[in-house]
């Protein structure tokens, strides 16, 4: 289960401002009624990008000006609420490999990681200024570089961290867990066996 | 130094150590529903794997299932293939199954503690954020994604990082119509939605030990809801009271010596926190949400925030709030129109929630024109009330008496708000659209004041209602 190594990525940006961004939003528990994840792309932020009717709202993803933009950009406590995997699901189909804000939920965050969509924490400001860039350049191509915690568009560069291990897991191509899991196995038997509760009834 | 509940728990299931510095940690009881499971089952026959401990995987079906027809095939083809895949996965994997027809079918939140599965002392895992629930057992309890579902399932562990622990006190006797619901819609008030960010949540001090298990359980299953992943109380003898005799709790000979292990997992004296904050409980009123997410609460008889009164930071989601739930600033929430009350979810649909509503509840009807339903969190917690006579109480004031299931938390099933509908909802989101029309309305408060509401078609006191003081 050889995974690619990620730590360059590349491409255009699209700005989804607000705090407290959740899943329900990202994706409405209606479009969860499926036994597979496909198809869930074409619903991510449905009800933020349609009126009830189906008409739409206008919403920065829809925007021509963003068309082909593969990285994210959010505000603070992305991804809270719900812990459907269901969310980075639709936004990875969607087509996002990437998404920078200022703050994560766990859940979240470790659901996109284990998908190969690094999720990036900015500084608010830094945030907002790399918006009012692509706002004016919305094709020039913004630039992520895990190792080095930073990303930059035309010349200019901010800081943009991950944490230890899912930069290391990235870098590394091992951030999907299950086949450092499964090497232990047997070790997971050794602990399972200490405890009482693990025991068949 | 001492250890607390989190660390000992954590130490006793730790694997080993990841290459990338995560803690492979060993999920003794895995929770399963129609909703988060069927994509990791797709994804073990894609890989080749089998369930590794069969016998420690629980399955039950509740967010799909709807809460008045119930016979199969239902009515929605989607949700009929849903149920359906799960029975299918369950039988092909050997695993327990809490089907419908077992009776015994519910909220996989409430199933698990009445069924005696949840116990202190061990981990638990399950693919939806509220099973931070589960810690009221002092258990460490883990809300996943469906990959992790998978790394489960195959491996009986996942990949984590240790979080930090940070002890929440709260001191005292709460007043009259005043409840665990309020206490943790307060916590989260306080600490924000994002504030339980990296950190483990203990919940603690004289409020908590005098709480019955369910009251600790409606705390810690919203703890998620202040952005901590898992919230727990340290077991004792409320926890070891409640489990005795229960289905798949330790057997009577030997329950002296599980108490004795279980005691073993709490907080030592002298356990050292990552933080440590203290409310006291005569602080804590009847409190109600009046935005899009649950820090966005009030005392019932508190106006709505302008964006003045708030941290800057917060206002632009004040601003989007007052927009989505048509409330204005400065206004009290008290005497809001409502057009509908829903008793029910993970938070508050067990016994004590159902019961302690009918003792207020007899007597008095529903205000006309409001849609007011009951939906029980488990077959178990329906049959126990009917036999009660509670359901009759609810049926007389005008209530709908549903079957069991997730119902109007998160309206995956046929229960759902219509257009601008304004909610009184028992659960534990009120985000945009979460009630199943994207333009609906929820209002986050305690089984009583849903009750209050029913009653008088508006956001109401239920201590003036009821006559509590």
């Amino acid at each position: 289960m050889a995974l690619p190594r990620i730590s360059q990525i590349a491409g255009t940006g699209v700005y989804v401002p607000g705090d407290d961004v959740d899943t329900d939003r990202i994706i409405p528990a209606r479009f969860m009624k499926c036994v597979t994840f496909d198809g869930l792309g074409e619903y991510a932020f449905y009800d933020e990008r349609f009126e009830e009717d189906g008409r739409p709202k206008a919403h920065p993803i829809d925007n021509p000006k963003y068309a082909g933009a593969t990285i994210l950009l959010g505000g603070r406590n992305f991804g809270c609420g719900s812990s459907r995997e269901h969310a980075p699901q639709a936004l990875y189909r969607h087509g996002f490999r990437a998404v920078l804000a200022e703050s994560f939920a766990e859940i979240f965050f470790g659901n996109a990681i284990t998908l190969g969509m690094p999720c990036l924490v900015m500084d608010g400001r830094d945030i907002r200024a790399l918006a009012a860039l692509i706002d004016e350049a919305p094709q020039a191509e913004i630039n992520i570089d895990i190792p080095n915690n930073q990303v930059s568009i035309a010349d200019i560069s901010f800081p943009a961290v991950l944490p230890d291990h899912a930069r290391e897991a990235l870098v590394n191509g091992r951030w999907d867990a299950i086949a450092d899991l499964l090497e232990g196995l047997e070790t997971v038997k050794a602990t399972a066996d200490k405890l009482p509760y693990m025991r068949a009834a | 130094m001492g250890k607390t509940l989190f660390d000992k728990v954590w130490e006793a299931h730790t694997v080993r150590e990841l290459p990338n510095g995560m803690t492979q940690l060993l999920i003794g009881t895995h929770l399963i529903h129609e909703v988060t499971s069927p994509q990791a089952f797709g994804m073990l026959r894609d890989l080749q794997l089998k369930v590794l401990y069969p016998h420690r995987t629980f399955a039950t079906v509740d967010h799909i299932v709807p809460t008045d027809e119930r016979e199969e095939p239902f009515s929605d083809a989607l949700a009929d293939a849903m149920i359906k895949e799960l029975r299918k996965n369950c039988d092909d994997f050997g695993i327990k199954f809490f089907d419908i027809s077992s009776g015994k079918q519910g909220i996989v939140h409430i199933v698990g503690p009445e069924q005696g599965i949840t116990q202190p002392g061990t981990t638990i895992a399950c693919g939806d954020s509220h099973t931070s629930t589960h810690g009221a057992f002092g258990a460490v309890a883990f809300g996943i994604g469906t990959s992790q579902v998978r790394d489960v399932l195959a491996t009986q562990t996942m990949a984590l990082r240790k979080p930090d622990v940070r002890r929440i006190e709260v001191d005292g006797k709460l007043s009259p119509g005043v409840y665990a619901k309020d206490v943790i819609l307060h916590i989260i008030r306080k600490l924000g939605v994002n504030g339980g960010l990296g950190y483990a949540y203990e919940y603690a001090g004289s409020t908590f030990d005098n709480f019955t298990q369910e009251e600790r359980m409606t705390v810690c299953n919203m703890s998620i809801e202040g952005g901590a992943r898992v919230g727990y109380v340290n077991p004792d003898q409320t926890t070891f009271d409640y489990l005795r005799g229960r289905p798949y709790a330790p057997a009577q000979e030997n329950y002296d010596a599980a108490i004795a292990r279980w005691k073993s997992f709490a907080s030592d004296k002298d356990a050292s926190y990552g933080d440590l904050v203290k409310y006291a409980a005569s602080d804590i009123g009847p409190t109600v949400t009046w935005g899009i997410n649950p820090g966005q609460a009030i005392f019932i008889d508190e106006n709505i925030p302008s964006p003045e009164q708030l941290a800057e930071k917060d206002r632009s989601t004040a601003e989007e709030a007052y927009a989505h739930m048509k409330l204005r600033p400065g206004q009290p929430i008290k005497g809001t129109k409502i057009d509908v009350a829903f008793l029910g979810s993970c938070t508050n649909a067990r016994l004590s929630d159902l019961m302690e509503v009918a003792k207020y509840l007899k007597g008095k009807k529903a205000k006309g024109g409001v849609k007011a339903i009951v939906v029980p969190g488990s077959q178990s917690v329906a049959a126990v009330a009917e036999s009660m006579g509670l359901a009759e109480i609810f049926r007389e004031a005008g209530f709908e008496w549903r079957g069991a299931g997730c119902s109007m938390c998160l309206a995956m099933n046929p229960d759902k708000l219509i257009g601008d509908q304004l909610c009184a909802s028992s659960s534990n989101r009120n985000f945009k659209g979460r009630q199943g029309s994207p333009t609906g309305r929820t209002v986050l408060m305690s089984p009583l004041m849903v009750a209050a509401a029913a009653v008088t078609g508006e956001i109401s006191d239920a201590r003036e209602i009821f006559g509590l003081s």
